[in-house]
């Protein structure tokens, strides 16, 4: 897979820092385990919160906080099996829901109860605490998100499919990390239904009557 | 969090940068998780516990978390480092790093009741282009020293997300400034901190 569209720096970095939404942190982590190349780039900017933490003042700790430590290693049943502890294989990106997702959908799209908002466009909310919208959105071929433009940070990876937009085409695996700078309107263009995820950091603001009669509804 | 609100938005980034460190602690920290990663000897991971456990500590109170928090996830993490070291690969990060991230994700998962969506942590085995064990630390020094010359205003959002947890759009509404701008700031800061990693070893 040779993906085109990558992960902004700024939006690596609130991922490493920890201080993004919880739904924009699951985009950007199933864009990283689809992209080696932005996978590199994170481990780097975790390098600088290792760096920072290591430039911090020690904090002064419980006396008893090592044997606390050591006792529940001590309770822990078994020994920490090393060896059994065998790495899954990093899965394919067109054969299913990449390992991020998994732990909020399971291994497929097949059993999501999608929710209409019109004919072609189907969406299901994601249960991602720390405010944002978080959904997959699922819409058919020739059919286009409604136009809109956010206050914040918006990610939309795409999992299945493709669609184009004012920016370009993207794929399964490319990622639109956007700001408030842009209105966009992308359409699908694949023959199949385009499967995408995606993640702001504040309310969707729609342009147009349909988008604005539709807000209440669905939580856009 | 409840102190937050009354902190000026990176007030001590000066004294965060300004502490000197020694140059080859950092090899030396990884080389000894490595050591313990390989072997599971009490007495490393002791030293590494007492190093560590202070630093994790003052990275989670200044996210904010009370003193007992802190001291609770502290050794949550600590204890993570335990359970969770035979997954440490050297060649891809220090072991100042890859605690960091242990912490992180530690207070994340305590203050939102979610866990932090985590990319491979279980595929760090997995090798892709490894750098040499070691390899890691040094740029991780020479890190350290690139964030003591970035302009103020840079190193300030960097506080401001690793240390506060602040989003781009808090750290806008914060200083005053559009969300681009911080954006573009966080951007430059990144970049000059990350070109370590092209310079040759
Ligand atoms: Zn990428």
């Amino acid at each position: 897979m040779s993906i085109r569209h990558h992960l902004d720096e700024a939006t690596l970095l609130s991922y490493a820092a920890g201080s993004m939404s919880q739904g924009m942190a699951l985009v950007t982590a199933c864009h990283l385990a689809m992209c080696s190349a932005c996978r590199k780039r994170a481990q780097h900017s975790e390098a600088i919160g290792g760096a920072l933490m290591e430039t911090l003042t020690p904090s002064p700790i419980s006396d008893s906080a090592l044997d606390a430590v050591l006792a529940a290693i001590e309770a822990q049943d078994e020994p920490i099996q090393v060896e059994t502890v065998r790495s899954k294989p990093v899965r394919p990106v067109d054969s299913d829901v990449p390992a991020p997702l998994t732990d909020y959908i399971g291994e497929s799209f097949d059993e999501i109860e999608w929710k209409r908002i019109v004919p072609g466009v189907y969406y299901f909310d994601l249960p991602c605490q720390s405010g944002g919208v978080s959904r997959l959105l699922r819409i058919a071929p020739g059919k286009a998100m409604l136009p809109h433009t956010h206050e914040g940070n918006e990610l939309t990876l795409v999992l299945k499919g493709s669609f184009t937009d004012e920016i370009g085409r993207f794929a399964a695996g490319d990622i639109a990390d956007l700001d408030d700078q842009i209105e966009h309107q992308p359409l699908v263009d694949s023959s199949e239904d385009c499967i995408c995820l995606v993640a702001t950091d504040a309310p969707l603001k729609f342009t147009t009557i349909l988008g604005r009669l539709m807000q209440p509804m669905t939580g856009f | 969090m409840e102190d937050k609100e009354n902190r000026t938005p990176g007030d001590d980034v000066e004294k965060v940068v300004a502490i000197s460190r020694d140059p080859s602690a950092s090899r030396e920290w990884t080389a000894r998780l490595a050591h313990f990663a390989e072997t599971r000897e009490k007495a490393s991971y002791i030293q590494l516990f007492r190093h560590f456990a202070p630093k994790v500590k003052a990275y989670i109170i200044r996210l904010g978390l009370t003193e007992a928090t802190a001291e609770e996830l502290m050794q949550e993490t600590m204890l993570a480092v335990w359970n969770k070291a035979h997954l440490y690969n050297s060649s891809k990060a220090a072991a100042s790093t890859w605690i960091f991230t242990l912490a992180r994700n530690q207070s994340i998962d305590w203050m939102r009741r979610q866990k932090y969506p985590e990319y491979e942590l279980e595929d760090w085995h997995v090798g892709e282009d490894e750098g040499d064990a070691g390899e890691q630390s040094v740029l991780s020094d020479r890190m350290a020293e690139a964030m003591k010359t970035l302009p103020e205003n840079q190193a300030q959002v960097i506080y401001m997300s690793f240390f506060e947890g602040r989003s781009h759009q808090e750290i806008a509404d914060r200083i005053g400034i559009p969300l681009g701008s911080v954006k573009s700031r966080i951007r430059l800061a990144a970049d000059k901190l990350k070109s370590v990693w092209r310079v040759d070893v």
